[in-house]
């Protein structure tokens, strides 16, 4: 990316030198598989040759019977998992944030540190020790709830068509909760106390300081981690597989995109694996996550108002 | 800050619901690594209790060591991790420099077209990365991860690095420059050793990702000799389902390393996180 200024003809070598490595690896190992993902999905495969079909793989994912419900399923799901992650992890890191931001709190760093844990887990790691503990077999879920009471409550959850996506939702939320009070807990950090003692000297004080100073202040960043969650969550994958198996079981109640792009593409079992028809999921969500984005950074995010210290 | 609110029952309520949450938080990776010690018998007779002379047994991790490799795993995923960390790093700083420090027609359409990676993930291009990969014979290969990882992990890091290098003042590079130091002595010897902090908080977030990654161990180098610790661990516990010993050794050592890391670098962590990346 060099370029000559009429002052010094010379070619300024050293920038593109600078930035080669880094744009050439990203263009051909990010950007240039990414175009051809959504090429291969106007194709099809016949005897061993591309074959341009246009919008047919679309047509077949949309609207084929063999097809349509298991992509409508899954899309259905994903959007059932965000819905989760939106209501149970934001309050939630909101609420812990809160009561961190706290100065005189003790144990502020012990707090942090731990409840951060689950977050560098891998969703592997997560899902197994969930499946375990919720296990009937083992006992130790239904053996917790005895201890309260309320053992007639315990079911095997994640065998359950009705609550599996839920309970493998709030087990993601459970991983992932550490990011939102991170970043909610930064944005609280970064308000000055002169606006805080302003609003104390005008009476506002406790819950009310909290919902007419601090909340509105924190906006912005409950918006980046709102869409960090959509991009996550409409591409996520590992938890569902380790814990339920490609097939996303039961009867898949908890197959999302992601679980439903590696079946096709890669086949599972007796089905064959599909790299077009994978290419058109990948580029489906492709398309959701751009219009998430869109909707973010032109709808959203400028109607948030930043404010300057 | 404010100070009339903070009676003894609002702290003890802050307490308590803070640990109500840290126990929450941490109770699954307890209940895991304490039964991984233990007997069969006593994982399923008390499994909340703690390992004692009468219940402790390293069966699990007998059973781990004989029959998964995961000592190859391990080197794998160490393998790959520091040497796709050290591309991102070296890569991403010498991008973030250029971009921050040259103004040069484009700068600004060639940062947006690497800050793209950032929203869109990079996992929904696996199809024709696949294709790639099988046309080049990196399948299967430590090299296929360590380019993939290298692209996911670019984005993030120039966007934070050219940040921080922004902050670097002009004068010390001018002196350099009039002292005759070429453009990439400046770069190496003035600019990366005042961005280091940037660089640590950047590392981590690049690493973590890496390591816990499942999607593209499964799908480019599932093979025995090239597998992951995460893809390891998949594997092994989905064949040992009914061996309780087992699976609980092999999902503490798959905690364990990760968690000691963690405990070394979470000042490290925090203090990136908290650094105004919101702003």
């Amino acid at each position: 990316m060099a370029a000559e200024q009429p002052k010094r003809p010379a070619i300024r070598w050293h920038i593109a030198v600078f930035l080669a490595p880094a744009v050439l690896v990203y263009t051909a190992v990010m950007i240039l598989p990414l175009f051809n993902t959504l090429k291969l999905s106007l194709y099809t495969d016949v005897a061993n040759s591309q074959v341009f079909i246009g919008l047919d793989n679309f047509r077949l994912l949309f609207g084929d019977p063999r097809w349509a419900g298991q992509f409508w399923n899954a899309l259905g799901n994903n959007v059932w998992f965000f819905v989760i992650h939106m209501l149970v992890q934001n309050p939630i890191g909101i609420l812990l944030a809160a009561l961190l931001s706290n100065p005189r709190l003790r144990m502020r760093a012990f707090y942090r540190t731990a409840i951060f844990i689950p977050t560098i887990l891998s969703f592997v790691i997560a899902g197994f020790a969930w499946k375990l503990i919720l296990s009937p077999l083992w006992g130790v879920a239904p053996n917790l709830l005895d201890l309260v009471g309320l053992k007639s409550l315990f079911q095997p959850w994640l065998g359950k068509e009705a609550y599996a996506l839920t309970t493998l939702a709030l087990i993601s939320v459970w991983q992932f909760v550490g990011i939102p009070m991170m970043l909610i807990y930064a944005a609280l950090l970064s308000i000055p106390d002169e606006l805080l003692e302003a609003a104390e000297c005008d009476g506002v004080t406790g819950m009310a300081q909290f919902w007419k100073i601090k909340l509105p202040l924190v906006l912005p960043a409950i918006g980046i981690i709102s869409i960090l969650t959509f991009v996550g969550n409409f591409n996520a994958f590992d938890l569902i597989y380790s814990t339920q198996g490609a097939l996303a079981g039961p009867d898949f109640s908890t197959d999302i995109l992601g679980t439903f792009l590696y079946r096709t593409f890669f086949g599972f079992q007796l089905q064959l694996g599909d790299p077009n028809l994978g290419a058109a999921i990948a580029t489906a969500m492709f398309a959701i996550i751009l219009i998430g984005v869109s909707i973010y950074l032109f709808g959203i995010q400028r109607r948030l108002r930043r404010y300057q210290f | 800050m404010s100070t009339a609110r903070h009676s003894p029952a609002h702290s003890i309520a802050a307490h308590a619901i803070l640990i109500a949450y840290t126990v929450i938080a941490l109770f699954p990776v307890v209940v895991i690594v304490i039964n991984a010690f233990k007997s069969r018998k006593a994982i399923f007779r008390a499994p909340l209790s703690l390992p004692d002379a009468d219940s402790f047994s390293l069966i699990g991790f007998e059973t781990v060591l004989k029959q998964g490799d995961f000592l190859l795993y391990f080197q794998n995923s160490l393998i790959v991790t520091i040497v796709s960390l050290f591309l991102v790093l070296l890569f991403g700083a010498m991008a973030a420099f250029a971009l921050s420090e040259y103004r040069f027609r484009g700068n600004t359409l060639m940062g947006l077209y690497l800050a793209l990676g950032i929203m869109i993930p990079i996992r929904l291009g696996t199809v024709a990365i696949l294709q790639m990969m099988v046309a080049s014979n990196l399948v299967n290969t430590r090299t296929a991860l360590i380019l993939v990882y290298t692209a996911q992990g670019l984005p993030l890091a120039v966007f934070i690095l050219s940040e921080f290098m922004r902050q670097v003042s002009d004068d010390l590079k001018n002196a350099g420059r009039i002292d005759g130091l070429s453009e990439y002595r400046i770069f190496f010897r003035l600019v990366l050793p005042l961005v280091r902090p940037a660089m640590a908080t950047v590392a981590v977030f690049t690493m973590i990702p890496i390591w816990n990654d499942l999607w593209f161990p499964l799908i480019l180098a599932p093979a025995e000799e090239t597998k992951t610790v995460t893809l390891g661990a998949q594997v092994f516990i989905g064949q040992f389902v009914t061996n309780w010993n087992a699976v609980l050794a092999a999902l503490s050592l798959a905690i364990l390393p990760v968690l000691i890391l963690y405990l070394i670098f979470s000042r490290q962590l925090i203090r990136g996180i908290t650094s105004g990346a919101v702003k």
